[in-house]
């Protein structure tokens, strides 16, 4: 009698709810990407040359960016809002009309482009004080970003038909060398007290 | 095809699939408890600023996290409220992070070494001192590769 009462149960479908319960947890496993912008930071420089670097580059080649402690930005020399930033960074990164005070341009052979009349090595110098608040910082980082990323679409789009991101490596590095990668994270200094 | 059918009725045992959960069961905890092990338990509040321009972090193998921010509140106490370093799943100091990259480093593959990014995950009300002290620090360490940690927007 009992031996009768005793049909296996069909534990087939135990096998799929715990396939349904593996899969979830894979697929939100790999859903928390970090992001972030991404910078490489400078070498240490060597101990016996120290310095002698940065007077070679000339001052029409330098965006100077200072953030004080109370967040306040001066841009080379002038006070700026954020909201400005983004274009006076465009402006000197491209140069295009070959202003006197912006970086110097040069005729440089690129693959896909031809010659082209590009700026030289234009750089973004970022420097802040020890009280600035990194929120600021990152966003000041973030508009020079994407100063530069606007520009690369720009031409990306122009020559191309397809923006930056989208592009095979070998159109990417040409892109990359029409307009290099600038912002510099300078040495550290104390600007403005604490 | 008679015959096939008649060979396949009396010669094949069913498949015992009973054991199939068990077996599925247990890659579904491997894969739970995996991933709850590489969290950090943050001691620390972190809010990291938002950004249009961030991008994905490519092979999380490749990435060690350092955390900075205001503890919470069960740790004001013993830790103060200024922002502290986290590393792993303890406080610790701006002295500490190259001895933690080496460890990192051990740790993984030889071929990923220069690979390595560290990922900057930094409360937004943080002073940029701490910040400076810290990538100066990696400097010494060499892990040159580094990510300002922020939540990606379409719009600030």
């Amino acid at each position: 009698m009992g031996k009768r009462e005793l049909s296996p149960i069909n534990a087939g479908s135990m096998a799929d709810i715990a396939f349904l319960l593996l899969i979830f947890f894979l697929i939100t496993t790999t859903m928390d990407v970090d992001t972030g912008l991404q910078r490489r930071l400078p070498r240490l420089p060597d101990e016996d040359q120290q310095e002698d670097t940065s007077d070679k580059i000339k001052e029409r080649n330098v965006f100077v960016v200072l953030i004080n402690k109370d967040d306040e930005l001066l841009v080379e020399n002038k006070p700026m809002d954020l909201y400005q930033l983004r274009q006076k960074a465009r402006e000197f990164i491209a140069n295009p009309n070959n202003a006197e005070n912006l970086p110097e341009k040069e005729t440089k052979e690129l693959p896909f482009f031809g010659s082209v009349f590009i700026t030289k090595n234009p750089v973004i110098s970022l420097r802040n004080d020890r009280g600035t608040s990194y929120g600021m910082y990152i966003r000041v980082q973030n508009e020079l970003v994407a100063a530069k990323q606007e520009l690369r679409d720009e031409i990306s789009i122009q020559q191309f038909g397809a923006k930056f991101d989208d592009l095979t490596e070998d159109q990417m590095d040409a892109v990359k060398n029409y307009y290099p990668s600038v912002l510099s994270e300078a040495e550290p200094k104390n600007i403005g007290g604490k | 095809m008679s015959r096939f059918s008649k060979k396949g009725k009396t010669g094949m045992a069913q498949i015992n699939t009973a054991s199939l959960p068990d077996i599925v069961f247990m890659l579904l905890f491997f894969f739970m408890t995996t991933t709850v092990m590489r969290e950090v338990n943050l001691m620390i509040t972190v809010k990291v600023p938002d950004a249009t321009e961030a991008r994905k972090l490519e092979k999380k193998s490749l990435v060690s996290y350092i955390y900075i921010g205001q503890p919470l509140r069960s740790f004001q106490k013993m830790y103060g409220t200024e922002p502290r370093i986290q590393l792993n799943d303890q406080f610790r100091d701006v002295v500490d992070i190259q001895d933690f990259i080496a460890q990192e480093r051990d740790a993984m593959d030889e071929n990923d070494r220069n690979k390595m990014t560290v990922s900057l995950k930094i409360d937004s009300d943080t002073r940029m001192g701490t910040v400076i002290d810290i990538k100066q620090s990696l400097r010494r360490a060499q892990a040159l590769k580094i990510s300002y940690s922020a939540n990606k927007v379409d719009k600030l």
